[in-house]
């Protein structure tokens, strides 16, 4: 096991470097951001003293690594628009992101898995069909969409739940988040909904069509000769079996919605990274999207990592062939 | 007379399919007494397994018993509720499947999935069920069972995972056990072991066991009594010396002829001409007339049960005793 803990850091160490490189000149070659930032009207000195400033001047291989050497130590430089550390801007901004979505898809998984195993289980019942009848709905309509109709619905038509914005917040660990307050919580329920829907819908698919296929197993029909309860069967036997694919599904819908909840923060005007990026694409602000998409890989990777550990919890064939 | 441990009684079973009813088991009868072994014979699709599975109401979707009983200690199951049945399966009547590389749960350990099967039916600790597990494993076989209880399945060779299989099935001391097949998977040499560890354990814990096979020789070799299963009805049954030297119906004749022990090397082995027939579309009648060699106008009815002594068969025209002969 440790074995392959150092084996995935490792790998991991290495897809950070490739994407650090490819980021850098990727954004690189987006433009020139001193357009953006000083008034046309400047005279050339402030322009070529603003250019040096930012080390704009040097070669793209020296500020490659120049830009290596400070994200070692955690330092992205200062954002062009924000004027402050994007470290610190970012770290800002991230816990919003982070609790709106893990609220979004571990609700989504909750809900979603024990309604699928039951559409899976009985599948010709009536409830079984109104499940993926809504399950479809949440594939196919758009997220914007749904997003405007909730606010309609539930903010100005009926008045329940605000429109927008992240409510009260209360700190811990010294960061403020909405979870932990009654007014932040009804904050975030239409915008985690909006996110939850597509995840739910999936979690809903995946996990009644793996039903299906196990229950039909020898695995499960030795299970029931042994007199086991049809509840045993399902949460011990079904629920374990169709646990792989739901934990990749899991993980790449968790990094892809920390990563792009744009549209669904754009709409609740929700303050968490997605409104960033876009503010900063439109602004070239240089290092923010560096930043912003080197956490995104760095994400990824996490989550991967953690989605390799989970497997080999679950499938002991896993745990030996990787020792 | 006591009452049979177990009665089946014209027990029909059928999936409804797009092109028609498949009638898998079409009026099956036998009974089985305490501590007796049974070998239900036939080839594949002949309902045999259906007719296992029938037996403690965990027939397929969307395959259900339309007709018939399975009396056990007088009491009917057929139409027994869920709950009811489940306290029956595994503790009164257990079975073991053909193929342990699927029965047993690839991501539990050999010891969850062991005090699962004790917690569906008694309410023990922990260290309780490992020492029954730790016991049972014992029994059946299984070398140093302390240290392989923690082990998966992928741990285990074939032969292995079937004992563990038949130690699942052994947990409640059930007073039947219905093996469908529990070789056919296994080696040859893996095979005999376990047919002779089954025997013995059957006789020492006095249970009853219904064999399922299609192999006629694995079958005379541990069973009291055979039933031969054609297109879903037993064809002939009775005890398995008498059956096997003197069989009366055609298609128990034809199965043996064509068992390569009974062809001299260098002889070609004699086949029963044609195949069985889709149970969707069975013949009217008695459903081996088709590939009978003793088949005329009458056999366009389907043939009465005859019973003679502690034998029965369905056939109009019956192999004469050769003994008589």
């Amino acid at each position: 096991m440790l074995g392959f803990i150092i084996q995935r850091l490792w790998q991991a160490g290495i897809v950070i470097l490739a994407m650090s490189v490819l980021v850098f000149c990727g954004v690189f070659a987006v433009g020139n951001p001193i357009d953006v930032l000083i008034s046309p009207d400047a005279t050339q000195d402030i322009r070529a003293q603003v250019i040096a400033q930012y080390g704009l001047d040097q070669p793209l291989w020296r500020q490659y690594f120049t830009f290596f050497g400070r994200m070692l130590h955690g330092d992205f430089g200062q954002s062009f628009v924000y004027n402050m550390p994007v470290t610190q801007l970012i770290l800002s901004r991230l816990p919003a992101t982070l609790e709106l979505v893990l609220f979004a898809v571990v609700g989504a998984s909750l809900i979603g898995i024990p309604l699928g195993m039951y559409a899976g289980y009985r599948h010709e019942s009536p409830a079984a069909k109104i499940i993926m009848g809504l399950s479809i709905l949440g594939f196919s309509v758009p997220s914007f969409w749904i997003g405007l109709v909730l606010i309609m619905t539930f903010a100005v038509q009926l008045g329940w739940l605000p429109a927008g914005g992240r409510g009260e917040t209360a700190s811990l660990f010294g960061i403020q988040w909405s979870f932990l307050t009654g007014d932040g919580l009804k904050h975030m329920l239409l915008p985690a909904i909006n996110l939850a829907l597509f995840k739910f819908a999936m979690m809903i698919r995946l996990a009644r069509a793996g039903t299906r296929e196990i229950m039909l197993t020898d695995t499960i029909k030795f299970a029931r000769a042994a007199g086991l309860s049809e509840g045993t069967v399902l949460v011990r036997h079904v629920l374990r079996l169709i646990a792989i694919p739901l934990v990749t599904i899991f993980g790449l819908e968790l990094g892809s919605t920390l990563a792009f909840a744009v549209v669904t923060e754009t709409i609740f005007s929700w303050p968490g990274l997605g409104k960033l990026i876009i503010d900063s694409i439109t602004s070239l602000d240089r290092p923010v999207m560096v930043a912003y998409l080197m956490l995104v890989a760095l994400l990824f990777v996490l989550i991967n990592f953690f989605v390799d550990l989970t497997y080999a919890l679950l499938d002991p064939r896993l745990r030996r062939a990787r020792a | 007379m006591t009452a049979p441990l177990l009665e089946v009684s014209g027990l029909k079973t059928q999936f409804p399919t797009a092109s028609g009813v498949a009638k898998a088991v079409d009026g099956v009868s036998f009974r089985l007494e305490r501590g007796e072994v049974l070998g239900l014979v036939g080839e594949s699709g002949s309902g045999k397994s259906v007719t296992g599975f029938s037996l403690i109401g965990l027939v397929d979707e969307p395959g259900r018993i339309v007709e018939g009983s399975v009396r056990y200690e007088g009491r009917d199951l057929v139409g027994l509720p869920t709950s009811d049945l489940r306290r029956i399966r595994g503790k009164e009547i257990a079975m073991v499947f053909q193929d342990p590389m699927m029965t047993l749960n690839p991501l539990l350990s050999i010891a969850t999935q062991m005090r699962l099967a004790i917690a569906a039916h008694e309410r023990v600790s922990k260290a309780a069920a490992r020492a029954r597990s730790v016991a049972v494993l014992a029994r059946v076989g299984i070398p140093a069972p302390e240290s392989r209880l923690d082990a998966y399945p992928h741990q285990f060779s074939g032969g292995m995972r079937q004992r563990v299989a038949i130690a699942i099935a052994l947990l409640h001391r059930p007073k039947i056990i219905i093996a469908d097949e529990p070789t056919t998977a296994l080696d040859v040499s893996i095979q005999a072991q376990i047919l002779t560890e089954m025997k013995m354990l059957v006789d020492e814990i006095g249970m009853a066991m219904i064999w399922i096979s299609h192999d006629l020789a694995t079958v005379s070799s541990i069973a009291d009594r055979i039933a031969v299963m054609y297109a879903g009805r037993i064809v002939e049954s009775g005890p398995v010396g008498a059956v096997l030297r003197d069989p009366r119906h055609p298609y128990t004749q034809g199965l043996l002829d064509s068992l390569p022990s009974r062809t001299r090397p260098g002889e070609e082995l004699r086949q029963i001409p044609g195949t069985t027939p889709s149970l969707l579309n069975l013949p009217q009648g008695c459903a081996f007339a088709p590939r009978c060699p003793r088949a005329d106008d009458l056999c366009k009815a389907v043939p009465v049960e005859s019973v003679a002594m502690d034998r029965t068969y369905r056939c109009h025209h019956p192999e004469t005793q050769r003994s008589a002969a």
